[in-house]
């Protein structure tokens, strides 16, 4: 090793820190970062999805047929997609967990990149992930009893897809708030995903849900999602729906952001 | 030209710097000023407060109280003026696992502002420099210990910054690797005049590598000066045997008239006569022919030149080695 190589036109450093202005490009720089992993590995995507696709396997036979007045699948698969949304998107801070474990968060903080990119460049990343997902479980389906709808299938990826970016978010605040004890992020992470599915009628309809159930599963924003998603799926467009549907996805996207910001920008303090 | 780049602007001039963790005061009150260009080790046991200290001067922990500034900014009002100016290699890896060396340092190094054709001379020059030829296009995890701290350097270079802070750069190297990345860094210092601050728990690489060594103990700075000096304050150990007890007694005065003996290190015990003194190698060659002139002559001879544990010791009462504080208050910053 000699530093006689360095002396070749070093940039010198900067004397002030780059102006405002950057959020865009350090939020590209953030994502890309966050990519190529994936795209250097895209059968990592896939394992967000087994879940998912067992609960598809061996779920779906169970349900009776006509629930919703439609087949088991044609009912089973929107809810699917969003699973596979809210799964991805939940463990996606796992990676931050392990960057904080390793040294290359710390080192992040130091550089000039923005604290707000650092989570935006990341949760907005999640979208990749959720419409190579979607599109996997509709290809698995399409053979079966299930009919696709393609314009119902974009509208749902669109109103889907700030719920995602929300839940990514709140996923990397949860793993900041873990630094150091880290088997906190899974417990948290394992513990509210399940009662979110169920409550969101994703897994079992909620139509005969004993009242405290109907009540809980209303203060929770993936149920009308969930059912705009059956409706899009299903061919439907139900306006007021839908628009209620938007209306909660990007309730969370802005929760998760405004949480997740927060989180970053306290890191350290 | 800024006032933050005239020659004269500290590279560092903390004030009061204070951190608490509840109710453990980790950092108390360091006052350190840092000359552009210097080489400073922060020396302390483990939990001194060295890695608090490092972090708040890079900006990844805002401090309760006090103020620094680093490259003439304020670390907490103008933290990303800071950033823009330093370099930092961490305890940890800089690189992410499943990520390449050279994407990580590309990104860095246009994250600083660098053009795309920049950043390629920058790295292809680092990667000349650390020797990390074939080694930047593979997932960081499959590198060697070695191998990944010369990257992690590399990515502390990429700014080309007139400050680089390391905490704990050599822990967990081989001899060999930790001694090839001390005389790179005595190089850098030496060839680009960069300032360079770590932090360390080996006494060894302070000695070897720093021009000042600022020795921290709980949370404090109880010493400040060059290696030779501060051990040079301390003295030699001097350690004469006579044939006899009565004979270490009657050359007992001799030594203790020589220059520089400090008060109440000399002791007789039974025919040995210790003292501790500066330059007692060069004392000893003058008087052990005096004693040998004029009695009594000292059959054997010993002198110990102190160490910067020696100086540990002699500040706090305790070895460096095992005077780490309970576990975890470092950890926890």
């Amino acid at each position: 090793m000699s530093t006689a190589p360095l002396t070749t036109a070093a940039p010198a450093a900067a004397a002030a820190p780059r102006s405002r202005g950057r959020l865009a490009p350090d939020t590209w720089r953030v994502m890309r970062r966050e990519l190529r992993p994936l795209m250097r590995e895209p059968v990592m995507m896939v394992m967000a999805l087994v879940q998912p696709l067992v609960f598809l396997a061996m779920f779906a036979p169970l349900l009776p047929d006509g629930v919703a007045g439609a087949s088991p699948l044609q009912w089973f698969v929107p809810g699917i997609v969003t699973m596979a949304g809210l799964m991805g998107a939940s463990m996606t801070g796992s990676n931050l967990t392990e960057e904080i474990m390793s040294g290359s968060h710390e080192r992040l903080l130091v550089s000039p990149i923005s604290r707000t990119a650092l989570i935006v460049g990341r949760a907005v990343k999640e979208l990749v992930p959720m419409t190579v997902q979607t599109a996997i479980i509709v290809a698995v389906c399409a053979p079966f009893a299930f009919t696709v709808h393609p314009s119902g299938i974009l509208v749902g990826m669109a109103i889907l897809a700030p719920f995602c970016v929300g839940v990514g978010a709140l996923s990397y605040a949860l793993a900041l708030a873990s630094e150091g004890q880290e088997w906190l992020f899974w417990t948290v992470q394992q513990t509210l995903l399940f009662p979110v599915l169920l409550l969101a009628g994703v897994l079992l309809p909620l139509d005969g849900a004993p009242g405290w159930l109907q009540a809980l599963s209303k203060a929770n924003p993936l149920r009308p999602i969930v059912g705009a998603e059956r409706a899009l799926f299903a061919g439907d467009f139900p306006a007021q729906d839908l628009a209620w549907a938007a209306f909660a996805s990007l309730a969370v996207l802005a929760v998760g952001l405004a949480v997740g910001l927060r989180a970053m920008h306290r890191a350290g303090r | 030209m800024t006032t933050s780049d005239a020659p004269h602007t500290p590279a560092i001039e903390a004030r009061g710097l204070t951190r608490r963790f509840g109710d453990v005061t980790s950092v108390d009150g360091i006052d350190l000023d840092v000359h552009p260009g210097e080489l400073v080790a922060l020396l302390g046991p483990n939990g001194a407060g060295k890695t608090t200290t490092l972090r708040m001067l890079t900006t990844l922990l805002a401090p309760s109280a006090g103020t620094a500034r680093v490259a003439g900014h304020d670390v907490t009002r103008e933290p990303a003026h800071v950033r823009a100016a330093i370099g930092y290699v961490g305890q940890k890896h800089g690189t992410g696992h499943a990520h390449h060396g050279r994407d990580e340092l590309a990104d860095h190094a246009r994250a600083h502002g660098q053009s795309a054709a920049e950043a390629r001379t920058r790295i292809a020059a680092l990667e000349a420099a650390l020797e990390l030829d074939g080694l930047l296009d593979r997932k960081s995890m499959t590198l060697s210990g070695g191998q990944r701290r010369r990257l992690d350097v590399a990515l502390g270079l990429v700014n080309n910054p007139g400050i680089l802070f390391l905490d704990e750069p050599s822990t967990g190297l081989d001899p060999q690797n930790r001694a090839n990345l001390h005389a790179f860094l005595r190089d850098l210092h030496a060839s680009r005049g960069t300032t360079l601050v770590l932090t360390t728990h080996y006494l060894e690489e302070a000695d070897a590598l720093a021009d000042r060594v600022v020795v921290i103990d709980h949370g404090r700075v109880i010493a400040d000066d060059a290696p030779a000096a501060l051990k040079c304050r301390l003295g030699d150990a001097l350690e004469l045997t006579f044939a006899s007890a009565d004979a270490a007694r009657t050359a007992a005065p001799a030594v203790a008239a020589l220059a520089g003996v400090h008060d109440g290190t000399l002791a007789v015990e039974d025919r040995t006569v210790r003292a501790r003194l500066p330059h007692a190698d060069r004392a000893a060659a003058e008087l052990v022919p005096r004693l040998a002139a004029e009695g009594p002559a000292p059959v054997a001879l010993a002198v110990t030149p102190s160490t910067l544990d020696d100086v540990f010791l002699n500040l706090t009462g305790r070895r460096l080695r095992d005077a780490a504080a309970p576990a975890d208050q470092e950890v926890a910053a």
